[in-house]
Order: C-alpha cells, then sequence, then structure tokens
C-alpha cells in the first residue's frame, strides 16, 4: 500500500517540476511548485516525518511561496512571457548534468536499500516524532541550531539595513 | 477488511462533516444578518419563510442559478483554480477538529500544526483570485489580504505556544484533556487577545476587513466573480471562521468539555461554545470601525509581537519555577 502512495507523491513531483521548468508564465511555475511541495510533504508523511511535512507545507508553500507570487503578481506577466525563455546554455547544462549524474550514481552506490518498512494502517493518532525532534534539536543539536539561527538575524539585520538606506535617500 | 471498514466509517464521518458544515454557514449568514439588522433596529430578511428561515436556501439557489462569468482578459484556469484553492484548505482542516470526545474524523498527533499548515495556505487562493482576474481592484485587494493574512499568520502560530507548553501536545483531543480543572484562558489571558486579534484578521472580519473595503476596492479580490465562484469564496470565509473559533475554544476553552455540575453531552457544549464565539465576531461586526491599513500593520508588528513573545517567556518562566 505504501508503495503506491510513494509512486503516486513521486510521480507527481516530478510531473510538477517538470512542467514548472518549462512554463513561458512565471506565476503559473510558481504555482506548479507550490504543488511539488506538497507532493513532497506526502513523501515526508509516508517516511513518517510528519513534523517535516507539516514544516514543508507552513513554511515553504504557506510562507515563501506567498511571499514569491507577491512580488511576481507587481510584475509585468505578458512581457515577461514573450521574453526570450531559454540561455542557450546547452554545453554547461550538459556537463552539470553529467557530473551531477555521476555524483548522483557514486552516492547510490553506497547505500544499501532494505526492504520497505511495514506500514502500519491507521487512521489513530501514532506516538510521534514530535517530542523527540524536539529533544534532539535542543540538546545534542543545540549549536547548530543556535549557529542557524544566528546566520538568520544577521541576514535578517542586512535586509533591513538595505532597505532602509534607499528610504533614507 | 479492517481498513476497508475504517475506510468506509472514514467517507461516512467526512460526508456528514462537509455537509453540515455548509448548512452551518449558510444559516450563520442568516444569523448574522439577523443580529445586524436587530443591532441596528432594523427586522432584517422577513420575507422567505416564518421571519426569513428559509432565506439561506433562496439565497443558494439563485448563486446557483447565476450567470457564470469568467472575464475576457481573465486567467482562465488560474482564475477558475481560484475558489477552489480558498475552499478546500478551509474544508481539509475540519479533519482534525475534535467535536466532541468520540466524534472526530481523525486524530494525529500534529493535529495543531496541521490547522495551522493547511489553514495557511487559504491566502492563495485570494492571490490567485486578485491576479487571474486581470482586474486592478482585484489585484490592490490580493496584495492587501495576502499582507494581511501573512502579518498575522505569525501571531496567531505564536499565540498558540503558550497553551501548547502548558498542554505538552499538539494533539487537540489532549490539548481539551489537559483543560478537565481549569480553561487555559484563566493561565493565558495574553495569549487569547492576542489570538483572538489575529483570529479577527486571518478572517478578515471587522475591524480588520480592509481586503474587502468597499469604498475603496469595490469587492477586493472577489470584485470580477460571480455565481457560484464567488459563493465559493463565501462558504471558505464562514468555514475558516468556524475553524478559527474552534481552535479558541480548543486552545483557550477547554473544547467539549463543560463543567461536571451540568450533565450536557460534549458535542453541545461544543456548539453552545462555537455559538458564543460567532456571535461575538457578529457583534463586533455591529459595533467596530474599520481600521486603516498603517494602522492595522503597525498595531500587529509594534504591539501583538512583544505581546505574545512576553508571553512565550512568561509562561516558560512560570512553568519551570511552578510546576
Amino acid at each position: 500500500m505504501e508503495i503506491y502512495f510513494f509512486y503516486m507523491f513521486a510521480g507527481g513531483m516530478i510531473l510538477t517540476s517538470l512542467l514548472m521548468i518549462t512554463r513561458a508564465n512565471v506565476i503559473h511555475a510558481a504555482l506548479l511548485l507550490v504543488l511539488t511541495f506538497f507532493f513532497l510533504a506526502g513523501v515526508f508523511v509516508l517516511a513518517g516525518a510528519e513534523f517535516l511535512a507539516a514544516v514543508q507545507i507552513l513554511l515553504y508553500a504557506g510562507g515563501i511561496m506567498v511571499l514569491y507570487l507577491f512580488s511576481i503578481m507587481l510584475m509585468n506577466v505578458e512581457v515577461a512571457v514573450r521574453m526570450r525563455q531559454w540561455h542557450r546554455q546547452g554545453v554547461v547544462v550538459l556537463v552539470a548534468a553529467v557530473l551531477l549524474g555521476l555524483e548522483i550514481w557514486a552516492v547510490l552506490g553506497e547505500v544499501e536499500f532494505g526492504a520497505p518498512k511495514q506500514w502500519e494502517w491507521s487512521l489513530g493518532a501514532t506516538p510521534g516524532n514530535v517530542e523527540a525532534l524536539g529533544a534532539v534539536l535542543y540538546t545534542k543539536f543545540l549549536f547548530p541550531f543556535e549557529v542557524a539561527s544566528i546566520l538568520l538575524l544577521a541576514s535578517m539585520i542586512g535586509a533591513i539595513v538595505l532597505a532602509k538606506r534607499t528610504i533614507e535617500r | 477488511m479492517d481498513m476497508a471498514l475504517e475506510v468506509a466509517v472514514a467517507a461516512i464521518k467526512i460526508f456528514i462533516v462537509v455537509n453540515v458544515v455548509q448548512l452551518v454557514v449558510a444559516y450563520m449568514i442568516y444569523v448574522e444578518r439577523k443580529v445586524i439588522a436587530h443591532a441596528q433596529l432594523r427586522l432584517g430578511p422577513m420575507r422567505v419563510g416564518w421571519h426569513g428561515l428559509l432565506q439561506p436556501i433562496a439565497d443558494g439557489l439563485k448563486l446557483f442559478f447565476k450567470e457564470d462569468i469568467i472575464p475576457d482578459k481573465a486567467d482562465r484556469v488560474v482564475f477558475v483554480l481560484a475558489p477552489v484553492m480558498v475552499l478546500v484548505p478551509a474544508l481539509v482542516v475540519y479533519a482534525v477538529l475534535p467535536f466532541s470526545a468520540t466524534f472526530y474524523i481523525t486524530q494525529i498527533n500534529i493535529g495543531l500544526f496541521f490547522v495551522l499548515a493547511i489553514s495557511s495556505l487559504g491566502v492563495f487562493g485570494v492571490v490567485m483570485a486578485g491576479w487571474a482576474s486581470n482586474s486592478k481592484y482585484s489585484l490592490l485587494g490580493a496584495l492587501r489580504s495576502a499582507a494581511q493574512m501573512l502579518s498575522y499568520e505569525i501571531f496567531l502560530g505564536f499565540s498558540v505556544i503558550g497553551p501548547l507548553m502548558l498542554a505538552g501536545s499538539l494533539n487537540l483531543q489532549e490539548i481539551v484533556h489537559a483543560q478537565r480543572d481549569v480553561w487555559f484562558v484563566f493561565y493565558q489571558p495574553l495569549a487569547f487577545i492576542v489570538f483572538f486579534v489575529a483570529a479577527l484578521a486571518e478572517t478578515n472580519r471587522v475591524p480588520f476587513d480592509l481586503p474587502e473595503a468597499e469604498t475603496e476596492l469595490v469587492a477586493g479580490f472577489h470584485t470580477e466573480y460571480s455565481g457560484m465562484k464567488f459563493a465559493f469564496f463565501f462558504l471558505a470565509e464562514y468555514a475558516s471562521m468556524m475553524v478559527i473559533s474552534t481552535i479558541g475554544i480548543v486552545l483557550f476553552f477547554g473544547g467539549w468539555e463543560g463543567p461536571d455540575f451540568i450533565p450536557l453531552p460534549g458535542f453541545v457544549w461544543y456548539c453552545l461554545k462555537l455559538g458564543a464565539f460567532m456571535f461575538v465576531f457578529i457583534w463586533l461586526r455591529a459595533t467596530l470601525p474599520r481600521y486603516r491599513y498603517d494602522q492595522l500593520m503597525r498595531v500587529g508588528w509594534k504591539f501583538m509581537f512583544p505581546l505574545v513573545m512576553l508571553n512565550i517567556f512568561l509562561t516558560g518562566f512560570l512553568k519551570y519555577l511552578f510546576l
């Protein structure tokens, strides 16, 4: 059962990402990216990481993509659609794709694929990983967590300073 | 076979909940019209049925048979998808809401987080509708809506952390159980104030109904919508009002649990509390004027944000000292 759901989500993800990169209209591309996030959240749920799935939807779909759409909407889409869509950088893309493919192949060679985890059908609540995540995040990984917070804070202050300079002028 | 049974039961529950929600929404609109009318010394709908009781059905039929107009220059696909994108998240959230001790569609251990995540998607429909309509009023209305909903979503998210720290669980049913003795509103008055204001802003209700300020924007993001598509926006607005009221009841007012000395079933308690919440929403609409856009943003970021941060700090501090 789980494997069918996995193929559904993974297939949907590949399809929407392909559609996304081939659209000329940026808004359509952005909306398709949101769909991709949904399928990814589905994969996370199947992997038993429901907290991550909710974060994926709340932050990426509900937060970041809305801000993207927000700024794209102010653009003149009709002009953008008529612009040249491809940058004629086929050679670069080919080299990058081959390198990436080799890398993935090398990594996959290291992984041992076990039998898929048995999926227990249940509509009820199961013991969750939210508590475990919280405990690990605030004990074992406290330092990386704080470093990430400081990075985010620094980038936020930077953005405010840049924006303020233009307002003052 | 067990699985098929469980799926069938869930499907029946979903069918019941979705239909009851739509009926309740239709009558919420009727109640709103009546309450506001009486607040303004009018009678409100009186013609269709006894005291206008069949008015919602007449309105629904009218919307159903209206011509469905899609503007010429609109982006057809996005234009048609936008109302769906508003309504679906509003209804999906009902999957995890606890209506009583035994009646709910499902319980998941990230319940509250799921509600926040899914209801944050409603803003997509608004943005899509505004953009796809290809009309200036719609676009401006959508931009306003999006900015307002995004800002207040943050306060909403932070205001639920206080009760969460007390309950120690994201499961809505467990949060209700944690309030068997004392409602969290007595422990978390600050959080409740912020939650309530943010809830008003999230659902675009007075005094924060800027997205549909008629005098400035005609009807905001749904200016170009008619017929059933318009009805979808309406349905979604009231459905998400009920969702946010339910979350408020679950987090601060003990959910479906009532005091022991009045033996009423949990579902009745839930309905009573929901009714009280919705009445306050309508009452505010009859009472308050609309905020200005800069006032809205100032109240949010300069007053509510520090307040909710203080609340989280105080909750953690007091919990560490006394529990």
